[in-house]
Order: structure tokens, then sequence, then C-alpha cells
């Protein structure tokens, strides 16, 4: 007989936890790299801007008075304009996943919409709404729509089939069931359908702005590229970040709100 | 009211998973419905109950349920199906908000059957946070609540451990001794049923046909693990059920 030994630790593993910082950290340590980078000269200063430079140039942005000038009305853009789309896009998302007739005329519809790319159609749009903010909104709206709508309805098909059946053998009537029972249901689901759509929402707010805008975060990074001012190129692109991560964190405090019930 | 089923055929495409039952329940007993895994007694409850149609015969109601009735036909189902977002008291409150009641008569009927479940303590906490056992407690006060005229119960204890299971048939056991009410109680468990029912239907394997009805006589707050009446009875229904349960163990699942 061998020596006894103890069995070999070999679970473990496979479960994301939560770390703190790490995220900060990553993003700190590139930035540190780049401005070293600039700095010593092994970065030409046609490759990348020193993140010193583009963060005065945020700076002088704001104290210019240009920085609300360009925000807000790319803001109320997105706002009015994924609002359309996303509302849209639940309704429709929840009759198809309620109505086998709603199903059979729009799923094809809406499976040869989703590929087109929204952006070939500014041009069309710009002749049906005109050049101000409708196509803008139009560009936007029918972005968001077509995510949301698949997000929506498979999440209408995801709710749990024993919680209709209970609905109804207490006799629930049919609005009753929609609004208690399915729509809750599906809330997970249209929620992180709707992370993709606004996130689809900023990438189209940008080129529809690049397209015809005089203000607008679009206008601001077209400008600075036409010019090769790289400084501005990348302010531009810094606030479009923050305000992906700024959408991303909304989504995620109204996730923790209205999901509480699950574990 | 008295439910009266008439030579109830259903089947699935080809396939005859009930073939001509009849039967009748009286009004205030439990009648249990055994059988075999797939001999067809969920589907058989759920045509009791209006949530899927026969092929052929029809269930009766016989006689007006009870004026203060909101649901006659209520069921209690094996995975709770409770409403994970709604507390335990927005889970009961689900099946009245529907029905013309003033505020303060559901906040009462509510309160009465979450004490009758011993469950008062818990009327905020969620689904999540509940044992299994007390999930199903939620279950019955849900159905309690709209006063049914017949519960329906399929397989309500068959997700639970086996002590929580003793609880709970400790629970209904003085429900029913308390107010007694009608049933149908669908199990494969044969001490549950011997337990709980006044009348044991045992059905055949697919096509589920009734093979015998069995009575049993002795009041439900007497009957215990012990009593050898029971024991007795117990041993009849699994000689009854051996050789189908085998062979339907045996069988390839259809497509």
């Amino acid at each position: 007989m061998a020596d006894p030994h103890p069995v070999p630790f070999r679970g473990g593993g496979f479960r994301p936890v939560q770390k703190r910082g790490v995220g900060l950290v990553v993003f700190v340590a590139l930035i540190a790299l780049v401005e070293w980078g600039t700095r010593s000269g092994w970065i030409s200063n046609l490759t990348l801007p020193r993140p010193s430079d583009v963060a005065q140039t945020l700076i002088d942005l704001w104290q210019s008075g240009l920085f609300l000038q360009h925000v807000l009305p790319s803001l109320s853009r997105l706002a009015v304009g994924s609002a359309m789309g996303v509302t849209a896009g639940i309704a429709v998302g929840v009759l198809i996943g309620l109505f086998s007739l709603a199903r059979a005329g729009l799923v094809p519809l809406v499976a040869a919409l989703f590929p087109i790319p929204k952006i070939a159609l500014l041009p069309l749009f710009v002749i049906w709404f005109g050049i101000d903010e409708g196509s803008k909104y139009a560009l936007i709206a029918l972005g968001t729509f077509t995510p949301t709508v698949v997000a929506t309805f498979g999440a209408v098909d995801n709710v749990d089939r024993t919680l209709i059946r209970m609905g109804q053998s207490f006799g629930l009537p049919w609005a009753s069931t929609v609004r208690k029972i399915v729509l809750p249901g599906a809330m997970p689901g249209i929620l992180s359908g709707m992370r993709i759509s606004l996130s689809i929402g900023i990438i189209l707010l940008v080129a529809a702005e690049m397209l015809g805008a005089e203000y607008g975060i679009g206008a601001y990074i077209l400008e600075a590229g036409s010019l090769y001012d790289l400084e501005r190129l990348f302010a531009g692109v810094v606030i479009l970040s923050v305000l992906g991560v700024v959408v991303s964190w909304t989504i995620g405090r109204v996730e923790q709100r209205m999901l509480r019930w699950r574990s | 009211m008295d439910l009266t089923i008439d030579g109830l055929t259903h089947r699935y495409d080809a396939v005859e998973v009930l073939s001509d039952i009849s039967l009748t329940i009286p009004s205030g007993r439990i009648v249990c419905i055994v059988g075999p895994s797939g001999c067809g007694k969920s589907t058989l409850l759920r045509m009791i109950g209006g949530l899927e149609r026969p092929s052929a015969g029809q269930v009766l109601q016989l006689g007006a349920p009870a004026s203060d009735c909101l649901n006659p036909l209520t069921f209690v189902f094996q995975d709770f199906a409770l409403l994970p977002w709604r507390s335990v008291s927005g889970n009961v409150s689900l099946v009245l908000e529907d029905h013309a009641l003033s505020r303060q008569d559901r906040a009462e009927r509510i309160a009465d059957v979450l004490a009758r479940t011993n469950l008062t303590d818990f009327a905020d906490a969620l689904p999540r946070q509940l044992s299994g056992g007390m999930k199903q407690r939620v279950a019955i006060a849900r159905a309690l609540a709209v006063n049914p005229a017949v519960m329906l119960m399929d397989e309500p204890l068959s997700a639970l451990d086996a002590q929580t299971r003793e609880l709970l048939m400790d629970d209904l056991v003085q429900l029913w001794t308390r107010t007694p009410f009608t049933s149908v109680y669908v199990t494969h468990n044969l001490s549950e049923a011997t337990r709980l029912g006044h009348r044991i239907v045992v059905l055949s394997r697919r096509p589920g046909r009734i093979r015998e009805v069995i009575e049993i006589d002795t009041p439900l707050d007497a009957r215990d693990s012990t009593d050898p009446v029971l024991a007795r009875h117990q041993d009849h229904l699994w000689q009854l059920m051996r050789e189908e349960a085998r062979a339907a163990d045996a069988e390839l699942a259809h497509g």
C-alpha cells in the first residue's frame, strides 16, 4: 500500500466572478503605453495622437461651448430615433410572438430588412423625410427596429408556457395574460435586445451625421478627419465610447431595477 | 357541484392515449387517479379542466358552483407555476384582480388563504426565496382563493422531496378536514393515493382505460402509515400496476 495522500482538487473554474477595477486598469495601462510611446518617439504623431493632447482638445472643446453644441443634437437624435424604433419594435415583436398570422406575415419581412445596411438607404430617407432631423430619426429608428423585433419575439416565445397555461386555467382574460404574464416574462430578453439595438443606434447616428449635419458628434469627427486633425478625431471617438458605456450602464441599472425578482 | 365524465376518448394523431373513460366525481370527495407513466392521466385532468379538447366524449358539470366561487375548475400544477416577479401575496392576488371584488374583499381573501396555508409571514417573499414545499403551499393558497368547486391537482407533490411531501400531505388532510373540498388528484405515488383518496381510479397503460375503482372508507384524518387496511389497498394497487409499469418502462417514446 502506498502512503495516504490527499485527493487532488479538480473542480472549480468555468464560473465568471466579479473582478473590480480590472477594466479600469486595462484602460489606464493602454493609455499610459500610448502616451509613453508618443513621447519617446517610437509612435509617430501621424500614427496616433498623444492622449494628453486629446484630453486637452476635449477640455478646449468644453470651454469653447462647442461640446454641448455637438453633443446635444446627437443625443436628441439618438433618443428620438431609438425611442421610435424600440417602441415599434417591441409592439411588432409582441404581435409576432402572440399571433401566428403576424408571425407568418412579418418574420420574412423582418428577415429581409435586417441585413440591409441602413446607411445605404440614407439618400432615400433624405428624399422621403427631408435633409433635416427627419431622415436621421428614420435611419436610427429603422436600425433599432429590426433587432428589437427579433429579440422581442424570441423573448415572447421563451416565456414559460406553464405560466400561460396557469393564467388560462384561472380564467384570466386575454389582455391580463399578456400584460401580467407574457410581457414581464419577456422583459429580460427585450432588455438584452435593447443593448444591441442602442449600440446599433449609436453607429447609425454617427453615420447619418457624417452624411449631412452641421452639428453633431459625427459631423465633428468627419470635419476633423478631413483635416487630418487626429487630436480632434480621437476626442470625438472618446465621446462616442463614453456614450456607449453610459447607454450600457443605464440599461444595466434598468435591468437591476426591473429584474430584481431574478436571483 | 358534481362532475361526470362520459365516454372520454383521446388520440394524438393515430395514437390513442385515453379510451372510453367514464367516471363521476362526487362533491366533497377526493378522487385519485393513478396509473403508470404515459397512461394519459395528466391529459385526462387537463380535459376535465377544459385546457384540452377530447377527441370524443365529454365532461359534464352537474349543478351550479357556490355563488362566491370565482373559478369552478381550478388547477394545482406539479411545477407550481408561480410568477417569479410577484410576491407570495401578489401571486394570489393575480387570480383575483380580474374579478369584480372590492379592494377590501380581495385583501381579506388573500389574508384568509395565506393564514389557512400558514404563509402569513411570507406574504412579501418572492418565489425564488421559498423552498419547494412553500412554493406549492403558495399554489394551493392561490387555488383556494378563488373558492373552487373542484380542485384539479396534477401530481402536486411529485417535485418535492419525501419529507416535504409528508408535511404537505398532512396539510392537505387538515385543509380538507376543516372544509371538505372536491378534488381530482393525479399521482403516480401509491401512498399519496391511499392517504388522500376517498376513491382511487386505476388507469391501464396506453391507451388509458379504467382498470379498477377502489373506495377507501377510512376517514382522512384517521389514516396513518401503520394502518394495515391502507397497506393492503396499497399492495393491491401495486399488484394491479406492476406488469403495466414494467411494460411502460420498456416502451420507446413516440416521436
